[in-house]
């Protein structure tokens, strides 16, 4: 089964007569590791919001693990959300006031299924952040203490923990000093490989590209022509 | 939901400086308003507590309010007196169960002498029909004797067995009878009506410190020594005012009317009840002006209360695009603002109970000695419990236009806010 599939997907912004995003077919098996490259403006934005849940297309089907997310429920999406996608942002992804330790909780306070797939959350909380190698005397204090870099490797642990079915990073490294990026999206790739999550990484920086399974420019599934910022 | 609202409570906790202000105004606002509240019904109360089972006060043809005025609460200054004639035929009327005369006019630093008989101490009711006690002594009987309201014992720290001058008019320092000192016989029980600020003597004892007086002013040459007071008629000739108690309060009004067409002279005789109602009304509308300037003040409390969480959603908006991510519906961005909002406006308002009770602690006494009103410390009951009420729908309806523009917010931002 495809973890998935975007089709006949149509989406316009309000008040705006040309559609964002025009795309006839676009599909993501499930375990696979897909780049998605474009460059600023080209409607990236908008397609992540479709995907989580949070806009809904004029019309086409927007499925993830087989479920039209487009048919479901405002209320729906925003479990589904919470149940089966794994988000990393580009910065800011902490809530700065609470500590590095309870930001990776956070999912598994909002969703019973994450919670359930974590075992016992504090253990895993920690393990994960073992393993993304911050050091435990950080754990416990507010995010906003943290390095850029140590910030990132905890949104990234609270991505992963329940073990959701698609990751979805939008640009995590853009804040990393080149040195950093690679080792970060390396550390993304290993992690979804081995829980076998989904991941769909969107930059508009084509070098980081060179480890996934695959890579695939926006532009090209996308028959909406867009404006391109300057 | 439930995850929702404990991160709102750790949000705020974190932004818990600019909140404490919207806080503190908020409870500051609330404490003056339910103090204005407080002081308006406990003056209400005080007021019309100062008299009771006294069915007419007469006084010479005036205002009611006056009248009642002078004679009840002994402020301001009868016009006319009274012909002791009238009180004689007042008092012999059929329908009459007492009277009893009252002569004002003189003081004792500052407070007022009030000259009456002792049935005064029989006859006289305040609250609910509670008559007189005696904390010490007993009623005057002797022409050089005082009772003491419990007000001027504490104040001026006398007790029984000590000797007063009485000075003539209110005036603290006005002339005095210093020939004529009086002993102390008798201390009354605390009433909180204007017989605590009182000091009462006989008629007979008005007229004899004023025997050697000629329009207000010792005659000179002439002094009239205590001891011979006694030879001469202190027989009353005149009194400002009496309290009438009736045998059947069904003839009050037969009574008012015989007083008010009395052929002597011009009187006036008023219901207390009425009289006091017409003379709160007349404070009415400062009551109300300072009562609205106060919920003013409420509503510009929390009208800062949401500016500050208008305000601080800009910086938030990285915060609500985060729990959106985690699952957070639109509605529950909407909730958590809203909540903040209504959680600070209860703390405020509790906050502001708080600071009512300890200010009344600590304010009581003074109100208590220097307007007569008696502030009670209480829990918050009836009218104040609706004001309560009032502030928190305020304070919710303040609160649904910072959560509206979060929900908003939210909606246009989606996972990934614009800032």
């Amino acid at each position: 089964m495809s973890a998935l599939v975007l089709d006949q997907l149509l989406f316009r912004w309000p008040r705006q007569a040309a559609p964002c995003l025009d795309i006839a077919h676009f599909e993501v098996a499930a375990g696979e590791r897909v780049f998605l490259h474009g460059p600023s403006g080209s409607g990236k934005s908008t397609l992540l919001g479709l995907l989580g849940g949070v806009a809904v297309p004029e019309r086409g089907r927007v499925a993830l693990l087989g479920e039209d997310l487009v048919r479901l429920p405002n209320r729906a999406r925003d479990a589904f959300r919470a149940d089966h996608i794994g988000f990393v942002f580009q910065q800011f992804n902490l809530l700065p006031w609470l500590s590095a330790l309870d930001n990776v909780l956070l999912p598994c306070t909002f969703s019973a299924r994450r919670r359930a797939r974590a075992g016992r959350p504090n253990e895993e909380a920690a393990r994960l952040l073992t393993e993304l190698d911050l050091a435990p005397e950080l754990w416990s204090k507010p995010a906003a203490l943290l390095s850029v870099g140590q910030q990132q490797r905890v949104a990234a642990a609270r991505a992963l923990i329940g073990r959701p079915e698609i990751l979805i990073a939008d640009e995590p490294t853009s804040a990393l000093d080149a040195e950093r990026q690679q080792v970060f999206i390396d550390l993304l790739l290993n992690e979804a490989a081995a829980v076998g999550a989904t991941l769909l990484f969107v930059s508009h920086d084509i070098r980081l590209a060179a480890h996934f399974d695959r890579v695939v420019a926006l532009a090209e599934i996308n028959r909406a022509a867009v404006e391109i910022e300057p | 939901m439930k995850a929702v609202l404990l991160l709102a409570m750790k949000s705020a906790w974190a932004r818990r400086l600019t909140l404490s202000i919207a806080l503190v105004a908020v409870a500051l606002s609330s404490a003056l308003l339910l103090a204005v509240e407080r002081v308006r019904h406990d003056a209400r109360q005080s007021f019309g507590q100062s008299i009771s089972g006294v069915d007419l006060v007469v006084g010479a043809r005036t205002g009611g309010v006056q009248l009642m005025l002078y004679a009840v609460f002994h402020s301001g200054a009868a016009t006319n007196n009274i012909r002791w004639e009238s009180f004689e035929a007042i008092a012999s009327n059929p329908a009459v169960a007492w009277a009893v005369p009252i002569s004002l006019g003189d003081g004792h630093r500052g407070f007022p002498v009030v000259g009456t008989t002792p049935a005064y101490f029989e006859h006289f009711r305040y609250a609910d029909g509670r008559p007189l006690a005696f904390a010490a002594g007993q009623p005057f009987a002797g022409v050089f004797e005082a009772v003491l309201g419990s007000d001027v014992a504490r104040a001026l720290n006398y007790r029984v067995g000590d000797r007063i001058v009485l000075s003539h008019g209110m005036a603290e320092l006005g002339p005095e009878h210093a020939d004529k000192p009086f002993s102390v016989v008798g201390v009354l029980a605390p009433t909180g009506t204007p017989v605590d600020r009182s000091v009462h003597v006989s008629l007979e004892a008005i007229t004899a410190i004023h025997l050697d007086w000629v329009g207000g002013a010792p005659l000179p040459g002439l002094s009239i020594p205590p001891e011979q007071v006694r030879k001469f008629d202190l027989a009353p000739k005149e009194i400002t005012a009496l309290l009438v108690g009736l045998k059947n309060r069904a003839d009050v009004f037969r009574v008012q009317r015989f007083i008010n067409n009395f052929r002597g002279e011009p009187l006036l005789a008023v219901m207390p009840g009425v009289a006091l109602d017409e003379l709160w009304q007349t404070l009415g509308l400062v009551e109300r002006t300072l009562f609205a300037v106060s919920a003013l003040v409420v509503v510009v409390g929390l009208a800062g209360l949401a500016a500050t969480l208008l305000a601080g959603l800009n910086e938030r908006r990285r915060e609500l695009a985060i729990l959106r991510s985690l699952g957070a519906g639109p509605r529950d961005i909407f909730l958590m603002l809203t909540v903040e909002g209504l959680a600070v406006t209860a703390l405020g308002t509790a906050l502001g109970v708080a600071l009512l009770t300890v200010g009344i602690a600590l304010l009581a006494p003074f109100a208590q000695a220097q307007f007569g009103v008696h502030l009670t410390l209480r829990p918050p009951a009836g009218d104040e419990w609706r004001l309560l009420g009032a502030i928190l729908a305020t304070g919710l309806f303040a609160s649904l236009a910072p959560g509206w523009r979060a929900w908003r917010m939210s909606l246009a931002d989606g996972l990934t806010p614009r800032s």
